[in-house]
């Protein structure tokens, strides 16, 4: 037995101590099944007895993976926080789960979450709430809340979740964590249980940017059984960067100063962090995105209308359960099962992304949402025309408290309005924690045009060398 | 400016939906919705909606819709006969199977 703890160890570091032989990747991996096993934060919903030993000279070296429970991943549950797949056990793994166990990170558990990733505390999961590792009356974020919790508490090395309009960023915030969603199209969306398939995108939630890194390196990749990958022009390198001479930062006056609802602690750590980018050589300046705004609007048509029609498929018929009402005709035992088995929030948003497509309502909602989506991307660009990144806090609050917000659905729609517009431009965007605020963990988010991921890594690498963020929840 | 539909008639900004609404869509969305769920998601949606009108106050002419971001039209691939899923595994997860097929009721009935 080994003296070093692995479950103390970034993944890059576990992978660099597997590689010296300092630990074997058995010895990593039954030291995190014992710590998911023991898991009492309602993080996972199922945890891998054994995994395979890694391929001789696989880069990531037998490091397992926490998996949000959306990816499908052969033979093992994939219920995506659903009631409707309860059971579900996929035929097929999702490409970036194959490809990332085939480059040494096998899978050790699959993590709970908002049903069908839809929800920004985690409170929509059908198999319960997820803990806040930091504090745990309270909510972890969401809706890769799961993903987010086990990496704060040390139960996993770093997660898969996936963003939607902010869900592996803002659960990242509220846990004191790094989250990121690429570009969209770089990494293959096969295998992922859709959302809103024009916004749905995979990415790594780690301990620090040099594994969220590491992980997207093995991710990214144009992929022929989802025609929308693009995969990534090069390669993504590990960061380096410990300085910031020469990067303008432009912070938007409508998602900062403008906006109504920014916790004051979270606005003093950001204005704290640009402190810190200004030492590292950045220049700082105020920007515009006239119509970000808009975004939450436009989001709260598109992604619903996205949904409605994506979770036509749950109807009982080829997987899932099925009502067990008898004697009722085709149409309603879909109406039964369906009813019988999506929670609130979900049948919220089909019900408004089906009335926002619905004959007479299409032009006003639908119609207009994509012109403003086209405004909110039109932003961003000329905003990059001037400036390298455009940074803001990524969630308006610290984590709150569980229940706080579960009655009013507008309420919990306003944690992603820092986030959605650049989901609704399709461009990369980085959460890194930059301090406490009453003892919680508060988000900075930086924010490049598409395929700019090797930038904003470096410049969150030498932010975080600064910031020194090293507190951690209390790990059991 | 609200919204308007397509005839030219401003959207109401509270109540938005009603009750008969709810049931309307709730039909197209193949959910049933108990009294206390019809009056609920009235209340919730009415909100929600009153939010997004918001966007009704844009200028939006000559703007063209965004589909997608990624700039990729006709995805095409070689055309290559390869494996699938072997029929028997396609029909595990079906709650009902019968003669290699996945058994629903009948479309007549009820």
């Amino acid at each position: 037995m080994s003296a070093t703890d692995p479950t103390a160890l970034t993944a890059a570091a576990a992978v660099a101590a597997i590689e010296a032989g300092e630990l074997s990747a058995a010895e990593v991996f039954d030291a995190y099944r014992a710590a998911a096993a023991a898991d009492e934060l309602n993080a996972y919903v199922w945890v891998a007895r054994d995994a395979p030993a890694p391929a001789a000279g696989a880069p990531l070296a037998g490091v397992p993976l926490a998996v949000k429970d959306l990816f499908c991943t052969e033979g093992v549950p994939s219920q995506a926080g659903s009631k409707i797949l309860e059971g579900y056990r996929p035929p097929y793994t999702a490409t970036v789960v194959a490809g990332l166990a085939a480059a040494g990170a096998p899978l050790l558990g699959k993590t709970n979450q908002d049903e069908f990733a839809m929800g920004s505390s985690n409170e929509n999961s059908a198999y319960g709430p997820v803990l806040n590792p930091w504090s745990r009356d309270r909510v972890p974020g969401g809706s890769s809340g799961g993903s987010a919790a086990a990496v704060a508490a040390g139960s996993a090395p770093w997660a898969l979740g996936t963003d939607t309009g902010g869900s592996i960023r803002q659960p990242a915030a509220l846990c004191g964590i790094v989250g990121l969603k690429p570009t969209y199209g770089t990494v293959s969306r096969y295998g992922m249980i859709a959302f809103a398939s024009s916004l749905d995108q995979a990415g790594p939630l780690t301990r620090d940017v040099t594994d969220a890194a590491l992980l997207l390196k093995h991710m990214v990749g144009r992929d022929e059984r989802d025609s929308t990958s693009i995969g990534f022009p090069g390669a993504i390198e590990l960061p380096t960067a410990t300085r910031l001479d020469g990067i303008r930062l432009g912070v938007p006056e409508e998602l900062t100063a403008a906006a109504e609802g920014i916790e004051p602690g979270v606005l003093a750590s950001f204005e704290a962090t640009l402190k810190i980018a200004e030492e590292l050589g950045a220049s700082i300046e105020t920007c515009h995105l006239p119509h970000a705004p808009h975004a939450l609007s436009a989001y709260y048509v598109l992604a619903p209308a996205e949904a409605s029609s994506n979770l036509a498929r749950y109807d009982g018929v080829r997987y899932g359960p099925r009502s067990a009402s008898n004697g009722a005709g085709l149409v309603e035992m879909y109406t039964r099962t369906r009813s019988e088995h999506f929670g609130p929030e979900v049948k919220r948003r089909i019900m408004l992304g089906t009335y926002s497509l619905s004959s007479g309502y299409y032009d006003a909602y639908y119609g207009r949402a994509q012109r403003v989506r086209t405004k909110i991307a039109d932003d961003f660009r000329a905003a990059f025309e001037r400036f390298d990144f455009v940074v803001t806090p990524t969630a308006p609050t610290v984590a709150f408290e569980l229940g706080a917000l579960t009655s009013d659905p507008l309420a919990m729609y306003l944690n992603d309005y820092c986030t959605v517009p650049m989901s609704l431009a399709g461009i990369p965007a980085i959460s890194i924690p930059s301090g406490l605020s009453d003892g919680l963990p508060v988000g900075f988010q930086l924010a490049g045009p598409a395929f700019s991921e090797n930038r904003i890594l470096d410049a969150a690498f030498a932010l975080e060398r600064a910031i020194a963020f090293d507190a951690t929840p209390g790990r059991a | 400016m609200t919204p308007r539909e397509p005839g030219g008639r401003h959207l109401e900004s509270r109540h938005m939906i009603d009750r008969e609404q709810v049931l309307h869509v709730a039909r197209l969305a193949r959910l049933e919705l108990t009294d206390d769920e019809v009056a609920k998601m009235s209340d919730e949606l009415s909100a929600v909606l009153g939010h997004i009108e918001k966007i009704g106050e844009l200028d939006l002419d000559g703007v063209a819709p965004t589909t997608h971001v990624v700039e990729v039209s006709n995805a095409l691939r070689p055309d290559v006969v390869a494996p699938s899923l072997p029929h028997e595994v396609a029909l595990e997860n079906a709650p009902a199977v019968a003669g290699g097929g996945f058994r629903v009721p009948s479309p007549q009935a009820g």
